[in-house]
Parts: C-alpha cells; sequence; structure tokens
C-alpha cells in the first residue's frame, strides 16, 4: 500500500512535489509535505522570535499523541488549551485527517502516525533553524522554554551534559528551566557554567535570604530593536520536584517581581518585552491580564500545542508544544516601543519531510553510540497503542502501574502524573530507550509501603486540588496521578477535599477509609525512599511478559468536567 | 571564625529590633484548630471599627515550598510621618491551632511599614494582616495559602 508518507519521502528524494496523478496517488499528492512549504512564513517586522519548550531531552523523532482529556476548570473552562478531539479542530478550523490534525490532537492516532509518520529529531529542528536564521540573520533570536536536559535514557547517564551540547550546537540564546533541577543545584551551577547562553531564572532566589541565585533578564538587539527577555523558571519545583536537591533555592510565581522586572527593562530602555516562561498556559494567562507592559509570553511546562497566539489584552501567548514536535516561529512588528502587528505559525516538524541538518545529526549520533546497545535492546512488543498525555491514566501509565503491581506484589500502584514520555504505535518493539522516556528521573525508586483507605483519598484530593483549583495560580504542576488495581470517581467541579469518591479495588471492592492498603509507587519526593529504580522493575517485568497489549481502561470516572476538554 | 563587619545575620536582627520593633508571638501546639471566627475575634481586639480593604499588601507564595517556615512579607502604604502612620500591624491565620501570628508596634522613627518574617502553616488556610493607623482608621489584606504534599509535577 502507498501511504501519504511514501510521498512525504519521495518529495524529499526528488525535490518536488509529485504531479497529478489518480485516485490515491492524487489524494496523497496533495497532502504532501516538503520543507519549503514548513518553512513558508510571510516574514514581518523587525524581530523573529524562534521558540522551542519542553523537549524532555528527545534528540530522536518520535511519535508523541496529543491529549483526549485536557479539561480546563474555572475561567479556563472550554478555552485552549482546554480543548481536544473535535471540538479542538473545529475551533482552530483543521481538516479531520489533515497532516495539523495528526500533529495536534489524539484523533485517529494510529492509523495517521502510520501515514504521516515521526515527529521531531533535533537534527531536523536545526535544519528549520538554520534555514530561518539564513533568511533572518541579524533579526532571529532562539529561546528554549526549558525541560531540556531530562526525559531520555543518555540525559539521565550523561546527567543534562548531551543536551547542552545540543543547545550550544543549535545556538540558543537564553533558557529557563524546570527539570533541570532535578540533577540537583550543584550540576545545575556546572553545566550552567558551560552554556554558550543565559540561563534566566529570575524567580530563583536564595531560600534563606532571598538573594537572587541567576540573572533574569537579558537584552538583545535584533533589527534594531531592543528586546528583553526575562526567564521564568517552573515556580513551584520545590514542591512538585524533590526539594532536597534543590535545599538552598526558593521559588515561587512571584508576579510583583515580574512586574517589578518589566519595568526595569522598560526604564532600561527595552522596546519588546518577552516573558519565556515555564509557569504552564493558564498561570501565564492570568499573569498576562494582571501584569501590564509584557508584550510576548512564550509559555510552557504544559506541553499544549496551539496552533494560533492567544491574545491578552495587549499581550500575545504562544504555545509550542513538546518533545521537539513543533517549533513556534513569531515575528513582531515594532514601533514606538510596542508591538503593533505580530504573525505566527506553529511550525510541525514532520521528520520524513526535512533534510536533517549534518552537523547536528552528527552530535546525536556521537551522543549515542556509547549507549547504543543499551538504547536498543528489545525488552517486549506492544500490541496496543502506548502513550502518556492527559489528565488521567494513558496507557503507558497502566503498564508501568501493572509492572508495579506485579513485581512489587501490591494491591494497588501510584504512577506520578508527568506530561512527558513518547508514544509507541501497536506492533512497535518496546525497547529500552523507550521505557526511559517514560521514567528517566534522578528520584526513581519503586516503593512498597501500607497507606491506609483514609490516606489513599486524602492524596487523591491533594493531587486533584493542584490540578483542579479553579485560581490556576494555585495549581501546582503535573496531571492527576496515575492509578494500578484500582478505581475512582471525581467530579473536578467540588472543592478540595469534595472531589473524590467511589474509591473500589479492580475487583469491585469498596476501599474503607480504616483499612490498609499495600501500595507501589515511583517518583517520591520525600528524601530516603527506598526500594529499585522504577526502570529496573518495568524491565524485568516486560521481559517477562515478552508481548503487551494494554487497553483503555477508564479507571477514572470523571464529572463535573467541561466536555470541550474530553474525547475519545 | 573572626568577622569584621556586620553580618546579614546581625543586619536582619537589627532590622527585627530597629526598624520594625517585632513582638512577634510564638505559639504552642494545642488540640484544638482555630476557625475563621477565632481569627475574627483575634483581630477585633485590635481597636473599634471594621478594617477596610487596601492600603496593606501581604507578600507570600500561593503554594508553601516549606509549611513549616513559610515567607511572609507585609507592606502599608503610609508616610510614616508624625501626622500619618501606621501603629501597628498584626497578623492572624485561621487554620492554626492558635490564630495570633505576629504583632508589630511602629513609630515614624521606623520610616517605612515594611516587616519580614516566617511563620509555620498546619495546613492550606487564609492569612489576614490589618493595619492600624494613627488616624485611627483600619485596613486589611487576606491571602490563602496552600500547604500542600506536592509530587506529580509536570
Amino acid at each position: 500500500m502507498v501511504t501519504r508518507r511514501d510521498f512525504v519521502q519521495a518529495a524529499i528524494a526528488t525535490g518536488v512535489l509529485i504531479g497529478a496523478g489518480t485516485g490515491l496517488a492524487r489524494a496523497a499528492a496533495t497532502q504532501a509535505i516538503t520543507q519549503a512549504d514548513l518553512l513558508r512564513f510571510e516574514p514581518l517586522g523587525q524581530v523573529t522570535l524562534l521558540h522551542f519548550t519542553d523537549l524532555h531531552a528527545q534528540l530522536q523523532p518520535i511519535y508523541f499523541r496529543e491529549p483526549s482529556v485536557n479539561i480546563g476548570v474555572g475561567p479556563d473552562a472550554g478555552l485552549p488549551p482546554h480543548l481536544t478531539g473535535d471540538q479542538f479542530l473545529k475551533a482552530f478550523k483543521i481538516a479531520p485527517e489533515s497532516r495539523e490534525a495528526y500533529a495536534l490532537s489524539s484523533l485517529d492516532f494510529i492509523a495517521l502516525a502510520k501515514e504521516y509518520g515521526r515527529l521531531g529529531g533535533l537534527d531536523r529542528m536545526a535544519t528549520l533553524i538554520k534555514a530561518i536564521r539564513a533568511e533572518r540573520p541579524t533579526q532571529t533570536l532562539l529561546l528554549d522554554g526549558g525541560d531540556t536536559w531530562q526525559g531520555s535514557y543518555t540525559s539521565l547517564k550523561e546527567r543534562g551534559a548531551d543536551m547542552v551540547a545540543a543547545q550550544n550546537l543549535l545556538g540558543v540564546d537564553a533558557m529557563t528551566a524546570h527539570w533541570e533541577f532535578t540533577y540537583g543545584q550543584d550540576r545545575v551551577k556546572e553545566l550552567k557554567a558551560k552554556l554558550n547562553f543565559p540561563f534566566l531564572c529570575g524567580n530563583v532566589k536564595d531560600a534563606t535570604w532571598g538573594e537572587r541565585i541567576f540573572e533574569g533578564t537579558k537584552v538583545f538587539e535584533r533589527g534594531g530593536v531592543q528586546v528583553a527577555v526575562i526567564g521564568q523558571a517552573f515556580p513551584y519545583t520545590p514542591i512538585a520536584n524533590p526539594r532536597y536537591l534543590i535545599l538552598d533555592w526558593s521559588f515561587g510565581i512571584e508576579e510583583d517581581r515580574v512586574r517589578a522586572e518589566v519595568q526595569a527593562a522598560r526604564k532600561a530602555g527595552a522596546d519588546v518585552v518577552v516573558l519565556l516562561s515555564h509557569n504552564g498556559f493558564d498561570v501565564d494567562r492570568k499573569l498576562a491580564a494582571r501584569v501590564e507592559d509584557i508584550d510576548v509570553i512564550l509559555t510552557g511546562h504544559t506541553h499544549d500545542a496551539i496552533p494560533q497566539s492567544v491574545i491578552v489584552g495587549k499581550t500575545i501567548l504562544t504555545a509550542p508544544g513538546s518533545h521537539g514536535k513543533f517549533l513556534g516561529r513569531l515575528d513582531l512588528d515594532v514601533k514606538g516601543k510596542r508591538v503593533v502587528e505580530h504573525r505566527f505559525r506553529l511550525i510541525p516538524i514532520f521528520t520524513d519531510a526535512i533534510a536533517p541538518d549534518p552537523q547536528m545529526g552528527a552530535l546525536i549520533a556521537s551522543l549515542r553510540a556509547p549507549y547504543k546497545a543499551d538504547l536498543d535492546r528489545v525488552l517486549a512488543r506492544t500490541d496496543s497503542l502506548l502513550y502518556r498525555r492527559g489528565n488521567f491514566n494513558g496507557t503507558f501509565d497502566d503498564l508501568i502501574c501493572d509492572a508495579l503491581l506485579k513485581e512489587r506484589d501490591a494491591q494497588i500502584a501510584l504512577s506520578p502524573g508527568f506530561r512527558w514520555g513518547s508514544s509507541l504505535l501497536p506492533g512497535q518493539e518496546i525497547r529500552l530507550e523507550d521505557l526511559y522516556n517514560q521514567t528517566a528521573i534522578t528520584y526513581p525508586a519503586a516503593y512498597r509501603s501500607t497507606i491506609s483507605g483514609a490516606q489513599l483519598k486524602s492524596i487523591f484530593e491533594d493531587v486533584a486540588d493542584n490540578l483542579f483549583n479553579p485560581d490556576p495560580y494555585y495549581q501546582q504542576g503535573g496531571d492527576m496521578v496515575r492509578v494500578g488495581g484500582m478505581s475512582y470517581a471525581i467530579d473536578v467541579a467540588k472543592s478540595v477535599g469534595q472531589r473524590i469518591s467511589e474509591m473500589r479495588l479492580a475487583d469491585g471492592t469498596a476501599i474503607d477509609s480504616a483499612k490498609n492498603y499495600v501500595v507501589a509507587g515511583w517518583a517520591s519526593v520525600n528524601q530516603g525512599t527506598e526500594g529499585p529504580p522504577v526502570y529496573d522493575v518495568v524491565t524485568k517485568y516486560l521481559q517477562a511478559q515478552k508481548v503487551v497489549s494494554v487497553p483503555d481502561r477508564q479507571a477514572v470516572r470523571v464529572h463535573g468536567a467541561d466536555a470541550r476538554g474530553v474525547s475519545s | 571564625m573572626i568577622t569584621t563587619g556586620p553580618t546579614r545575620r546581625d543586619v536582619l536582627s537589627l532590622a527585627l529590633s530597629g526598624s520594625a520593633v517585632a513582638i512577634a508571638a510564638c505559639l504552642f501546639p494545642s488540640r484544638a484548630w482555630a476557625t475563621p471566627a477565632d481569627a475574627k475575634a483575634a483581630l477585633e481586639k485590635l481597636g473599634p471599627g471594621t478594617p477596610q480593604p487596601g492600603k496593606i499588601t501581604i507578600n507570600a507564595p500561593e503554594i508553601a515550598e516549606n509549611g513549616n517556615t513559610v515567607p511572609i512579607v507585609l507592606d502599608v502604604d503610609s508616610p510614616m510621618t508624625q501626622q500619618s502612620y501606621v501603629k501597628t500591624i498584626m497578623m492572624v491565620a485561621d487554620g492554626n491551632p492558635l490564630p495570633g501570628v505576629a504583632r508589630f508596634d511602629l513609630s515614624p522613627v521606623n520610616a517605612r511599614a515594611h516587616v519580614e518574617f516566617r511563620i509555620r502553616l498546619a495546613q492550606t488556610q487564609n492569612i489576614t494582616a490589618v493595619a492600624l493607623m494613627s488616624d485611627g482608621s483600619m485596613w486589611t489584606a487576606t491571602k490563602n495559602v496552600k500547604v500542600t504534599i506536592g509530587g506529580c509535577g509536570g
């Protein structure tokens, strides 16, 4: 069968679009994607901001299924990014089954993935960046929103050094951070010293004395315009991730400090003020409405791929997805210290349509070479789609929970609500690299402990309030903790302590608040957590299983949600 | 260790003793929890009348990194002259064993109505600050600070 993907490749090989044929061939040709097409952009004004974020150390092309459940609460209900499935396509006028539908939504994911292929690959992104820089040599600024150093086997083994080498070669102009901090404060300082560009984290301060640890603002001249870039690290790093790794540092949204930093930049002569943020989209939407005079917020953390800019007052917000799937290009026309016009394109990085950059390709190959045997080690095969992304369990989470239940002999498994991790299609091998793409953290101990039903409920209530609090400033980070061996109901519209009900074991028995249960989990933020690393636990499980098939289990019954953020 | 100048710790102590004349109450654990009504009653002792929202700002984290030591900064908009100054700033927390957290008596000598301190918060709760001005007016602000078990983030 000739797939559209074959035509993508054919188009690159010949450098031209395949001419009109008949039937399938014509349908395929009209869908063919070329590098020139992906780069097409009518330049505007003096400044081009290129932005990627939440790469999660993905140097290689991947499949990544966007969420089918991304519920907005309070003022954010029904607004992007809290639109999924058909609602998303409708809001952005995207044709079903089109390449945009594939890149941006979860609809028909398996079928479309087979047609359009993988996305990303830093060698492909490098090609696009070089082409845009060639076109706009003095106007371009390349900004990295953080979560770059963590999320792969090589980044864990190299403790982020592989990603720093890649960032330097890519020519990043500034970055901010979140998961970077999970390598510990000493390692962050070591790696920062190797960067060819500033590490902007104005909201990180000494935990005792409040003195600033990093620069907050850097001013660049581009196209004759003074562009101030203010970096905002993930405000809840010491809460969402282990505080003991960064014990001397304190974070926070610090809205007043952001305001002061914006005012100081303006006073110093900035024509354009850009917030390079790892706050998360809803936090930034609120911040944009409360802090005056920010021209652009380049958002990150929540992994949202939004194909158009979002305007709040006079502030432009953009969200370029995650895992190297997209590059955001924002052109600004600046007159009299104001952005008078802007143009945005979320460029999907269709791997097969873009010629890899030879230099970046060579660097990536050299970074992977020492680990090649481990990366490629096949642990099992999957007969079903494996993914993680969405407010509740994905099938990769279910697989990890199955492994915890079996290998740690537990009644209930808990797995963290991380947003990162690549997807695998039915029929693909699960290699060690794929498993690490889901689990590569510096606090991997798979604990086993006894927890009462009442404690379990209070954990779920606490995490749910960190996700569904109607005030985004009180949302602490990731998605809902994933569960195995049990199910529950959640009413997202209720307040803390009232959301969780109907907690049951897998066999239907109600979970008794007074009874104790054996619970296995991983990624505890507490120091001294004991247990084998989760990647070893799941490796053992997969090697014993040989073939896995994980259906969507619907372990969570959701009430009170805005239907625009829920699709199949 | 030989020190040749004031350390940051010295400066901080000076700031506490000189600039703000702090009389921060240390609390003892108790079995009962305070309620919003207890907190309101504690504030009513400050003076007659109802505090109006405004003039005082609370700078505190939305979510505490460590509930055992939550940094709080209070500022009151006042010229701090003999004619017009802040006499007292008081803070209460409605979800701690006892509602009273701190009381600061100020005078024009302080030049700025600005205090910084750290408090322990047992659980997610509202913290409320009230400023009593030299003209007898009272101003208030409230902020919710969340205390969470954390984890799972991003």
